[in-house]
Parts: structure tokens; C-alpha cells; sequence
């Protein structure tokens, strides 16, 4: 089941309210597709501040730092991006992703 | 996202509703829809099937690409009787994904030592439910056979919607139990929700069989929200 535990002390969406209400700028990533065995669910979150802190997963750790690294792009410009990341079998082993999964990740600012 | 959507959002997920997050992936505009608000159209019909379904996903409707984020509350078990079938319950309802709690006023049946990795409340259901209130992503299961405990917890899962409703007891007993929650007031078309006797009928005898046709008639009633047909209401205990 996908039910999302709002009783978790690490919800994305939640952190991402705070750090709003601290006046931070909050980027927020999401899975929207994926192909194959990917690691996080679609509907998984990752939120990203101006500083390049973040919280969540949108894949387990082998894309995190390629989607926190365009969201200061998104910040920037405001502009949302669809990013795609397809791992051949062999590379998805050396990166940690040892499914070799496919993953769409929605990237936009908050506000 | 827009930070009102964000916070609408969150907040529906405190209140543990139903909520879809919309997003146009096109232009970037989102919106909150809470379950039962009205959407027409071919996107109310992919906004209904998400939240049947509890799926996330895409939608292409007239050229535009949409993404649905649902958000369903994790499904909470409350049993009422700390009983033998509860025992068995207790790790099925967690391997399949259950919060399972356990109330009994009655402190030999709920001791910690029978019930050693669930949380177990041992005072009545209306003490108990006036702090953790039911609601629709709530089941309940009465099985302590005693209508001072289990009425008044029934009674309290009917007027908060609980999607899954069950009372142990044999078709004689069901129909004395009709008799008092009718003289509690409750409607006639109210308490056919109740699933009794309860469980799907795969002709379960021993209580851990039974705990196995309680739970599948919950998963039913969860996957099936709002599309339950009578004729997939078996029963058996």
C-alpha cells in the first residue's frame, strides 16, 4: 500500500510547509512516471531549499543530487522542468540503482 | 505548487481525508480536490478512479497532460474485544499494512501479556473513541459478544462513516442486536452496513480463520470504497 503516513516525522510535504512559513525558498520534485521496478512509487516527493538542503526521495539516492542541483535552476527562473532518468542495467548497478529502472520527475517551485 | 494548495493539502492529510493533488503539467497549476467535491467531465471520472484506486498517475484529457496525486490516510483497524481472534488478528492486520488497535473495558481479556506488540486501550469504546475519534478510513470489528461493550462502539462507527463494519455473532444474535441499535435510534438502512455475522464466507472455524475472513472482508470493503456490492458481502462467523 502507498498510503502516505502524514504521522511520519519526515513527511516531504510537511517539511516543505515549514520551511515556507520560515521564508525559505522550497523547490519540489516529484515522481509523476516510471518504467520497470523504480525504487520510489509514483506520487513520491523530494523538497529542496535554496541552500541545496533537502528531504525525501525520488529515487532512493542514486538521482537525488542531478534533481537538487536543477532545482536551484527552477528557483532561479520559476520555471518547472520535467526530468528524465533512464539507467542502463549496468550503470543502475554502479550507481545503486540495482533495478534498472526508469523514473519522469515533475521539478517546480513553490510559489 | 501553489503555497495555498500546498497548505489546503497538508492540512486535508492532518484531518486524515481523502485528498488529490491536481496539476496541470503543462502550465504548472495545481488545485486541491477533498473526496466528494464535484469534478465533471472525463477528469471527475480519472479523479473518482484515483481515489477508488488510492494510484497516482498521468491523464491525457483534450491534449492537456495532468498528473493526480493522491493522497489516501493510512487505514486504521480498531478492534473491540481483546478476544482470541483479535490475537491472531493483531500480526495479519500488520503484515497486511493495518494501524490495529484493541479496546476492552475488560482487564483479564486486555493484558499486555496476550497482547504484547498492539496498542491495547482497557476502558470502555466511548472513553477510548471521544479521544481517538473514528473515521472513514477507520474499520471496526465488535467481537466481544457483550452489548454493553460492543453497541455503543457500533453505534459510534455508523455515525462516523467507518468504511467496514463488522459484528461477530450468529444470524439470532445479529437480530437482537438490530433490535437494540434500532431503539437507539439508529435507521434500519444504517445498520445493514454492518457486516454480520462477520467475515467473508470461506468457512472459517477456528479463531485464526476466522481473524483470516474478518480481514479479507476488510481489505474487500478498502479496495472496493463506495462500489461494495451485496453481493460480494459474504459471511461466515
Amino acid at each position: 500500500m502507498q498510503e502516505t503516513a502524514v504521522t511520519e516525522t519526515r513527511d516531504p510535504l510537511m517539511i516543505a510547509e515549514d520551511w515556507m512559513k520560515d521564508g525559505r525558498d522550497v523547490v519540489i520534485a516529484t515522481v509523476v512516471e516510471t518504467w520497470g521496478s523504480a525504487p520510489r512509487p509514483i506520487g513520491s516527493h523530494l523538497v529542496i531549499d535554496a541552500e541545496g538542503n533537502f528531504e525525501g526521495s525520488v529515487s532512493g539516492g542514486c538521482v537525488e543530487g542531478a534533481v537538487v542541483a536543477e532545482a536551484a535552476e527552477v528557483l532561479e527562473d520559476g520555471k518547472p522542468r520535467m526530468l528524465e532518468f533512464g539507467v542502463a542495467d549496468e550503470t543502475a548497478w554502479r550507481v545503486g540503482l540495482s533495478c534498472g529502472g526508469r523514473i519522469k520527475v515533475y521539478v517546480e517551485r513553490l510559489g | 505548487m501553489d503555497p495555498y494548495s500546498l497548505k489546503k493539502l497538508n492540512a486535508a492529510r492532518r484531518e486524515r481525508r481523502a485528498v488529490v493533488l491536481l496539476t496541470d503539467l503543462g502550465d504548472g497549476r495545481d488545485r486541491v480536490i477533498l473526496e466528494g467535491d464535484p469534478v465533471t467531465g472525463e477528469l471527475g471520472e480519472a479523479i473518482s478512479k484515483a481515489f477508488r484506486s488510492g494510484r497516482s498517475g498521468s491523464v491525457e484529457i483534450e491534449n492537456r497532460s495532468y498528473f493526480l496525486n493522491v493522497h489516501v490516510p493510512p487505514p486504521r483497524l480498531v478492534v473491540i474485544g481483546a478476544v482470541h481472534i483479535s490475537q491472531a488478528m493483531a500480526p495479519m492486520a500488520r503484515i497486511a499494512g493495518f494501524d490495529m488497535e484493541i479496546i476492552d473495558p475488560r482487564t483479564a481479556f486486555a493484558s499486555p501479556e496476550r497482547f504484547p506488540d498492539v496498542p491495547l486501550y482497557a476502558e470502555w469504546p466511548d472513553e477510548v473513541l471521544e479521544r481517538r475519534p473514528l473515521d472513514t478510513f477507520t474499520a471496526l470489528a465488535a467481537l466481544t459478544h457483550d452489548p454493553k461493550i460492543d453497541d455503543p462502539a457500533l453505534k459510534a462507527a455508523l455515525e462516523a462513516g467507518c468504511f467496514y463494519i463488522g459484528a461477530l455473532g450468529s444470524r439470532k444474535t445479529h437480530a437482537s442486536r438490530v433490535e437494540r441499535l434500532t431503539g437507539m435510534g439508529i435507521s434500519s438502512s444504517a445498520i445493514e452496513a454492518i457486516h454480520a455475522p462477520i467475515g467473508l464466507d470461506i468457512g472459517a472455524s477456528s479463531p485464526q480463520e476466522i481473524a483470516v475472513a474478518i480481514l479479507a472482508q476488510i481489505i474487500l470493503a478498502l479496495r472496493s470504497r463506495g462500489l461494495e456490492s451485496r453481493t460480494a458481502r459474504g459471511k461466515a462467523a
